[in-house]
């Protein structure tokens, strides 16, 4: 199992937001990838779950084609998608929530498993499972949206900025939850980030992305000792 | 003191038909968020099915229960064949939020046109399934007749069910799913199309069964240009809105002190003030609580 990206182009009507970019994570990897506001991070995630549809080229993960599909059809392949912002339903309660990822599910024994996990990972849910998501605080949002991403029992889980204005302390909270969990769990990871550093501190891989075009492409350990990659995008 | 019991009966009994217009917007606001005017067109329709079956049939339930199957059937031919393809085609600019709704406004007229057309100026009327005449107590006859328990109990029935689908079924979870956030929907696997042409299916036959427990309430007669069912919209839409337009248990809410609010007036000012009573109402929720008067957190749920 590879995710293998080949030659994938992007358009936003007139504006090319990913330009013909090509690169693998291999199975059991967690991929960072990096680069500035606008460089088509979330670009590059929506179309790999089928949110928005490619211009050019092809990507792969387990033998499904991703192009050309719709998220709904993707996740039962395996492909789960945190999107950006706090990507869960605030009119729902938590265990709503929850359960929404493993609706289509028919092992609802499997999927109480997977809850129990995501629970024990996540304590702070566990306490609220029947209060409505509103009254979350932004970092137990985060946790509930990765939650729901992981009920949906995926192979390839695709994750937008969860360190999105979550404090410093948190964030490298939740990035060892990530970790630990898609560890546990065997999952391959493509993890978008703004925080540089924290999320290549966590990845075995990383790709930098600018203005649509891959800038560099490492071991994670490469990229942090990499001068220009330092001097760019991780501030000293 | 029998006035004021009399004025609280005939209150409730029509409210609770415009709770069941306004539980049929509602669903369709609450799964497509669009305003379905066309809905009292399908329920003109749909009672026109259920007259016919009464004629060949003669059984007021057989009919109710297939005029709501059928506008059930009606709504979600709409939603699949027609908005669904509305909104590919006018997804964006500033059309996209007002072509659904001129769109409603045309099937209404369309609908109504074609019934002129098929049943002509031919009379159709029903006849109540049980009597409508009021129930005695100690020599005073009531507002309230077995006919209008059947209305206001079937309402209840109606509520309390579609409420348990919504609040606790895997249905009912992507039903809200899909029209609180249908991107997150998606992405969890929820076939959010398919799911919205449910939320229509459900509100079709909520409509159609106002349809059929409000005419034989009424004088009972049915017509392609009826006035009824006309002012069934717009109380039905009024009830909506003072229910927050998002909650089940708001629609019904809503219709009941519409229903109340107009009896009122009706019976202790003058019957001329009534429409204006219900538009005065309206606007004054929208300028006061925009959010409706019953819409509150926990109501917004249900
Ligand atoms: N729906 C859209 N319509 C038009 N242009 C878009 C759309 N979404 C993104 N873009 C453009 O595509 C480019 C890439 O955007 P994208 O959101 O992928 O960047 P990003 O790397 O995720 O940025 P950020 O770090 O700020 O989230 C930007 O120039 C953006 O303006
Ligand atoms: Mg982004």
């Amino acid at each position: 199992m590879t995710l293998v990206v080949t030659d994938l182009t992007v358009d936003h009507g007139a504006i090319r937001a990913i330009n013909n970019i090509s690169f693998r994570v291999e199975e059991g990897q967690l991929a960072a990838v990096i680069g500035a506001n606008g460089a088509g991070k979330t670009t590059l995630l929506r179309t790999l779950s089928g949110l928005t549809h490619a211009t050019g080229g092809s990507a792969s993960w387990h033998g499904t084609e991703l192009l050309y599909s719709k998220p709904e059809k993707l996740v039962r392949r395996g492909v789960s998608h945190v999107s950006e912002g706090k990507s869960v339903i605030p009119e729902l309660t938590v265990k709503e929530n929850l359960h929404l990822g493993a609706l289509w599910r028919k092992n609802s024994d499997e999927a109480h498993a997977t809850q129990e996990m995501i629970l024990d990972t996540f304590p702070r849910l566990r306490d609220r499972l029947d209060q409505q998501a509103d009254i979350l605080s932004g970092g137990e949002r985060q946790m509930l949206a990765i939650g729901r991403a992981l009920m949906s029992k995926p192979s390839l889980l695709l994750l937008d900025e969860p360190s999105l204005g979550l404090a410093p302390l948190l964030v490298a909270q939740i990035f060892q939850s990530i970790r630990a969990l898609t560890s546990q769990m065997g999952l391959t990871v493509v993890l978008v980030e703004q925080n540089a550093m924290s999320a290549l501190k966590i990845a075995d891989m990383g790709i930098v992305l600018n203005r649509g075009r891959i800038a560099a492409s490492d071991s994670s350990v490469h990229l942090i000792a990499n001068p220009q990659v330092r001097a760019a995008y991780l501030g000293y | 003191m029998y006035k004021f019991l009399n004025t609280v009966l005939i209150g409730i009994t029509s409210g609770a038909i415009y709770s069941l217009m306004a539980l049929a917007l509602v669903l369709v606001w609450r799964s497509t968020r669009v305003v379905n005017f066309a809905q009292a067109g399908q329920a003109l329709l749909s009672t026109y099915i259920g007259y016919e079956v009464i004629q060949n049939f003669h059984s007021f339930w057989l009919a109710l229960a297939i005029a709501m199957v059928a506008g059930a059937a009606v709504a979600a031919l709409i939603d699949a064949i027609f908005m669904r393809t509305l909104f590919k085609r006018a997804a964006e600019g500033p059309i996209a939020g007002v072509a659904p709704i001129i769109a409603t406004l045309g099937l209404l007229g369309l609908i109504r046109a074609l019934l002129g057309l098929v049943v002509g100026g031919k009379e159709a009327s029903i006849r109540p399934p049980v009597s409508n005449i009021g129930f005695t107590i100690s020599g005073h006859t009531l507002a309230f007749s077995p006919l209008k328990l059947l209305i206001v109990a079937s309402v209840l029935f109606l509520m309390l069910v579609l409420s348990l689908i919504f609040q606790h079924t895997n249905v009912g979870l992507a039903l809200r799913a899909s029209a609180y956030a249908p991107e997150i929907a998606r992405l969890a696997g929820v076939k959010v199309d398919g799911i919205r042409t449910l939320g229509w299916a459900l509100a079709g036959a909520a409509g159609a069964a106002a349809g059929m427990l409000q005419t034989p309430d009424g004088n009972g007669a049915l017509s392609p240009d009826s006035l009824e069912f006309s002012l069934l919209l717009v109380f039905g839409f009024i009830a909506a809105v003072i229910g927050g337009l998002e909650s089940l248990v708001g629609a019904v809410l809503g219709g009941l002190l519409l229903g109340l609010v107009l009896a009122f007036v009706l019976i202790y000012i003058s019957g001329s003030l009534v429409f204006i009573t219900a538009f005065v109402l309206l606007i004054i929720v929208l300028l006061v609580k925009p959010g409706g008067l019953i819409g509150s957190r926990r109501g917004r749920r249900a």
